[in-house]
């Protein structure tokens, strides 16, 4: 199925009817989880009512993550076999991860001043997050300050796959140096197991967070094809003339 | 020629360079910068003194960081421009390999000399004297590990007009896991603890950016060439 939709033809016959039928499924998705999460779901014994910014926070920081991977493994895919559709997924999964990644920083930095009455704390998760967040910024800015399309597409590969090195890496320091300088009093590696009564409208709310970016994903890929080929026409009506 | 030779020349090559065209500036830059932070807490009385030595030395941190910053931008920029990167990429030896012996000039010729005058700067900032070697050992090893994690960004970003603010954003995600364990060990130096545990892992954290930076350096330089 890949390979088939390494065509940007078959992509755009394949997006025509499964960006919608996306689309559809992440309005229902969130139309269902987010009342679930906000309203109906308990709220929690310590954390009272503001533990509901999870459903938003989480979902949030998992895809932020995986959205990453998706598009380092694009990347990986138009690096090496120079398929032209997986650069353009990479390109145009990059803002959503950012957007993701941004939400859930925003979330968590919310979450903390409800919880802890800060704004901001180092914990190894928000960190880590953040330094994802830059990594997107640094692909976007790296991605837009090359002219040449298909040379901006691989060097940014080349910066995409490294990030992927550095994430967990980051990761790791900073759970080191957590548990190393603050004790694990606040901070908890695992959180208390969760209840089946939190853990579901939280699924629902995944499910529709990749919902959402399957349709978006898909949205910007068209964009940026039909983008191409209105380029290339006027490049070949320039030429004629 | 083998393969150590020619790595040899580009070794020389760049050190000389690097020589001539101002070690002195990252170093001023360096030492400018470790002289302006302690500013930031006023260390006019000696309590004041005491709480800036509780921070001093991770403070020099900050001002390695942003001095290899500053020598990354102009790394392959140079070489892009004067043609010196086309002849790289034709060379007999891999252009991995050149670009590791540019690396190891770098931290010879910057790397080196900014880790020597930590020494006197974090005696500044009021870090005991015992501490001072395990301090200027801890900056060499975070300058080959700051070089090396910031090859990437360097390379990638080689032919972009102005690229110094895209370096510093597409280097500092990079620059963490070193910043990390260096100032905790630079501080455990500083409160007596034991650094050995904080001191390993940036060592490891050197030797896989000095593995890992030239390979994903040379496959964005070789884009840039092309």
């Amino acid at each position: 199925m890949i390979t088939a939709l390494a065509n940007p033809h078959r992509f755009l016959a394949f997006a025509r009817w499964a960006m919608p039928a996306a689309t559809v499924a992440a309005v229902l998705l969130f139309a269902i989880g987010l009342p679930w999460g906000l309203f109906y779901a308990p709220a929690e014994r310590l954390q009272g009512e503001s533990v509901r910014i999870i459903y938003i926070h989480v979902p949030a920081a998992w895809w932020a993550l995986g959205v990453y991977v998706f598009m380092a493994g694009a990347c990986f895919v138009g690096f090496v076999w120079r398929h032209a559709i997986a650069d353009v997924a990479a390109k145009a999964a990059a803002p959503i991860g950012a957007v993701y990644a941004g939400l859930c920083l925003a979330t968590g930095s919310l979450w903390a001043e409800a919880t802890w009455e800060r704004w901001w704390v180092w914990d190894a998760r928000l960190t880590s997050m953040l330094i994802l967040f830059l990594t997107y910024l640094g692909y976007l800015a790296l991605h837009a300050a090359i002219e040449d399309e298909e040379r901006a597409a691989r060097i940014a590969g080349v910066f995409c796959m490294a990030g992927l090195i550095n994430v967990p890496i980051v990761h790791f320091s900073v759970d080191w140096w957590t548990t190393q300088h603050q004790g694990a009093s606040v901070f908890r590696a695992d959180g208390p197991s969760i209840d089946p009564s939190m853990l579901w409208p939280l699924l629902v709310m995944a499910l529709a967070y990749a919902a959402a970016f399957a349709a978006l994903l898909m949205a910007n890929m068209q964009a940026e094809i039909h983008r191409r080929r209105v380029e290339a026409a006027a490049a070949r009506r320039l030429r004629a003339a | 020629m083998s393969l150590l030779g020619i790595m040899g020349a580009q070794f020389r090559r760049d050190l000389a360079l690097v020589w001539k065209s101002g070690a002195a500036a990252p170093l001023g830059f360096f030492l400018g910068a470790a002289a302006l932070t302690p500013l930031a807490v006023r260390p006019t009385t000696f309590d004041e003194l005491d709480q800036l030595a509780q921070i001093g030395p991770q403070l020099l941190w900050i001002a390695a960081a942003l001095a290899a910053l500053l020598v990354l931008e102009r790394l392959f920029q140079a070489d892009l421009e004067d043609g010196s990167l086309d002849q790289m990429t034709l060379s007999a030896a891999p252009l991995e390999a050149l670009v590791a012996a540019k690396a190891a000039a770098l931290w010879v010729g910057v790397g080196l000399p900014i880790a020597l005058a930590g020494a006197p700067a974090a005696l500044a900032l009021q870090a005991p004297p015992a501490a001072i070697p395990a301090i200027a050992t801890g900056l060499a090893v975070g300058m080959a590990a700051f070089i090396g994690a910031g090859l990437v960004g360097a390379a990638a970003a080689a032919s972009v007009k102005r690229g110094g603010v895209l370096i510093a954003l597409l280097a500092l995600p990079f620059f963490a896991p070193p910043f990390i364990f260096g100032a905790a060990a630079a501080r455990a130096a500083v409160l007596g603890d034991p650094f050995g545990e904080a001191f390993a892992l940036l060592c490891g954290i050197a030797l896989a950016a000095a593995a890992i930076g030239p390979v994903a350096a040379a496959a964005a330089l070789r884009l840039q060439a092309e």
